[in-house]
């Protein structure tokens, strides 16, 4: 790298003088201006923007809450009544709060299936979904943090019935529950680590999101045929072509956010959580947030206590080594005939986990557990695997251009050379 | 934006006008998402609720004063003597650096009712006791950077630019006031 001022092509003086000795501006430019991007998104390559803005939007409300909110036993859940009735707008900044991690895990769920789908995981991307999925098990740890903060009873006997499974770990067990506890019950030290670590974990998300984004940065995006851009003519700049799609997307989720925040605010809460905190007394009937419900469901498919962990935890662990299991070379389901239906059949089990998850574990909920459970990782262990060799996939299309133009004609030398990125 | 096929005559002010409602909306909007954001820093219903102070009077002898809390700041309460309101009433006024009359700063001659912070950086001066400095005019004296108040709490001597404030208060009975 040559020493010394950076060649410029900003003509604003201001903004020169800036991009000369450190090229932000540059950087936005070449990162979000023009930016080549595959022209075939579907609105389905919405949904990490979004993800974007809901941790912004997370980060920003949960600094104010702070402001009001006070780490203690005896204090917590009268702090949070008090941002709900008398501090200024605190009703709102709570609910947009609450209702964030809803959106935030929907936003997140609809991205992970994306990038299921459409074979976004696989080779060169490997790395970059591995990153999503650290990403992801972060938002677990931070939203099951966050959900213990206002000390209801939901707060405490989740934290209880969570931080328990790690308990099931043989010699270790113990020692890291009571680590995680700093003492002998759920109580005061861990409300405490618990609020510190809530309020450090969105910055570490932020890192990996950073990272997440180099990542995508080298390798491209991926696109609904799963097939490389094979030249200028198969991509668009991402701006104004992708900010203005993603800002249709934007609106969208704005108003779904705000029909829940406005007019639904509890509604994917649970009411118990506004009974405070009691360590004798266990509600009758305890659930996680819904976001965790398919985990659960499964944790307690399992009649015995360190497979069920061992099970709910490779349930997610499993995301990592899916570039790896998946061998068809092909990415884009459309083009694959057998392992469409097979992985449709996989989010319907899915949602059947989430279903079953808020039903009580007992009669005919446990045998649909199991069945979803056994097929959930059937199709990650045995049927990915298998039809990586099985599989006779469609032809793909030559180019991205082909199916959007009718057939274009291709620049001479175009075919063979992939897009350069720099 | 050379993409525009109408050219310059009717494309550009056509355009010019989406940027600049496009622009006034993202304004609005932005502001309508930061009011509450600093609306929730400001004092909230509960601080506000806490805004008025009730002091009983009956127990607080001649020469004596009481120091009691109102909205998080304390605040002078003093039963002057004779000879302190004849001190404060022999001074003119308008010879004072924040000339004021004693007569406007009390409801009754007797009771002085002050917010006991220092105007010129928030200080609290002593005073209130018989053992405290109370200055060279009998008053407060702020020990952080030499205030001199006097038996009416004006200032002076010293850097504070003005006298001590007086709270909004009101007698609710001959031996009670209400501050706030």
């Amino acid at each position: 790298m040559s020493i010394g001022l950076h060649n410029s092509e900003f003509k604003n003086p201001v903004v020169r003088w800036i991009d000369q000795r450190m090229p932000v501006f540059t950087m936005m430019q070449k990162e979000y201006g023009t930016f080549p991007t595959p022209k075939n998104f579907n609105y389905f390559w919405n949904f990490g923007a979004l993800a974007m803005v809901t941790l912004l939007i997370m980060i920003a409300t949960g600094i104010f809450l702070s402001m009001n909110y006070a780490a203690h036993t005896s204090l917590a859940f009268d702090s949070v009544e008090r941002i709900m009735r008398d501090v200024n707008f605190g009703w709102l900044i709570r609910y947009i709060h609450m209702n964030g991690a809803s959106m935030f895990f929907i936003v997140v769920y609809i991205h992970i299936f994306r990038g299921m789908y459409y074979g976004s995981y696989k080779a060169p991307r490997e790395l970059l979904w591995m990153l999503g999925v650290v990403i992801f098990l972060l938002m677990m740890a931070t939203a099951f943090m966050g959900y213990v903060l206002p000390w209801g009873q939901m707060s405490f006997w989740g934290a209880t019935v969570i931080t328990n499974l790690f308990s099931a770990f043989p010699v270790v067990g113990n020692f890291i529950v009571e680590l995680l506890w700093g003492g002998f019950s759920v109580d005061n030290p861990t409300l405490n680590r618990f609020f510190s670590l809530h309020y450090l974990l969105p910055f570490v998300i932020f890192g990996v999101v950073f990272l997440h984004v180099a990542a995508l940065h080298i390798t491209g995006s991926n696109n609904p045929l799963g097939i490389e851009p094979k030249g200028p003519q198969d991509t668009l700049p991402f701006h104004p072509y992708y900010t203005a799609k993603d800002s249709v997307g934007l609106v969208v989720y704005f108003i779904v956010f705000a029909v829940l925040v406005f007019f639904a605010p509890n509604y994917l809460g649970h009411p118990d959580n506004y009974i405070p905190a009691n360590p004798l007394v266990t509600p009758p009937h305890i659930v996680p947030e819904w976001y965790f419900l398919p985990y659960y469901a499964i944790l307690r498919a399992v009649p015995d206590k360190l497979g069920g962990v061992l099970l709910m935890f490779g349930s997610i662990l499993v995301w990592f080594v899916l570039p790896w299991l998946d061998r068809s070379p092909v990415r884009s389901m459309r083009f694959r005939p057998l392992a469409r239906p097979f992985f449709l059949l996989w989010t319907v089990c899915f949602l059947v986990l989430l279903w079953v998850g808020a039903k009580p574990a007992e009669g005919h909920y446990v045998l649909i557990a199991r069945i979803a459970t056994a097929y959930y990782f059937a199709y990650f262990l045995v049927i990915l695997p298998l039809l990586g060799r099985l599989e006779r996939p469609l032809p793909l299309p030559e180019s991205i251009s082909r199916p959007v133009l009718g057939g274009g004609p291709l620049p001479a030398g175009a075919a063979a050379k992939p897009m350069e990125k720099a | 934006m050379a993409d525009t096929t109408q050219a310059a005559t009717d494309g550009a002010p056509r355009r010019d006008f989406l940027m600049l409602v496009t622009g006034a909306f993202a304004a609005v909007g932005v502001g309508a998402i930061a009011w509450p954001f600093i609306a929730s820093l400001q004092p909230a219903k509960d601080t506000l609720a806490l805004a008025s102070t009730d002091v009983d009077l009956a127990p607080i002898a001649e020469g004596q004063a009481v120091t009691v809390m109102w909205r998080g700041k304390p605040v002078f309460v003093r039963n002057r003597t004779a000879k302190e309101i004849e001190e404060a009433r022999a001074v003119p006024a308008n010879s004072l650096p924040d000339p004021a009359s004693d007569q406007s700063r009390v409801q009754k001659d007797q009771w002085l009712v002050l917010i006991g912070i220092c105007t010129h950086l928030g200080c609290v001066p002593t005073g209130q006791k018989a053992t405290d400095a109370r200055g060279e005019f009998g008053g407060w004296f702020c020990p952080c950077h030499g205030s001199h108040y006097d038996t009416s709490g004006r200032i002076r001597k010293g850097p504070a630019p003005r006298n001590l404030d007086v709270p909004q208060y009101a007698f609710t009975s001959d031996t009670k006031i209400k501050i706030g």
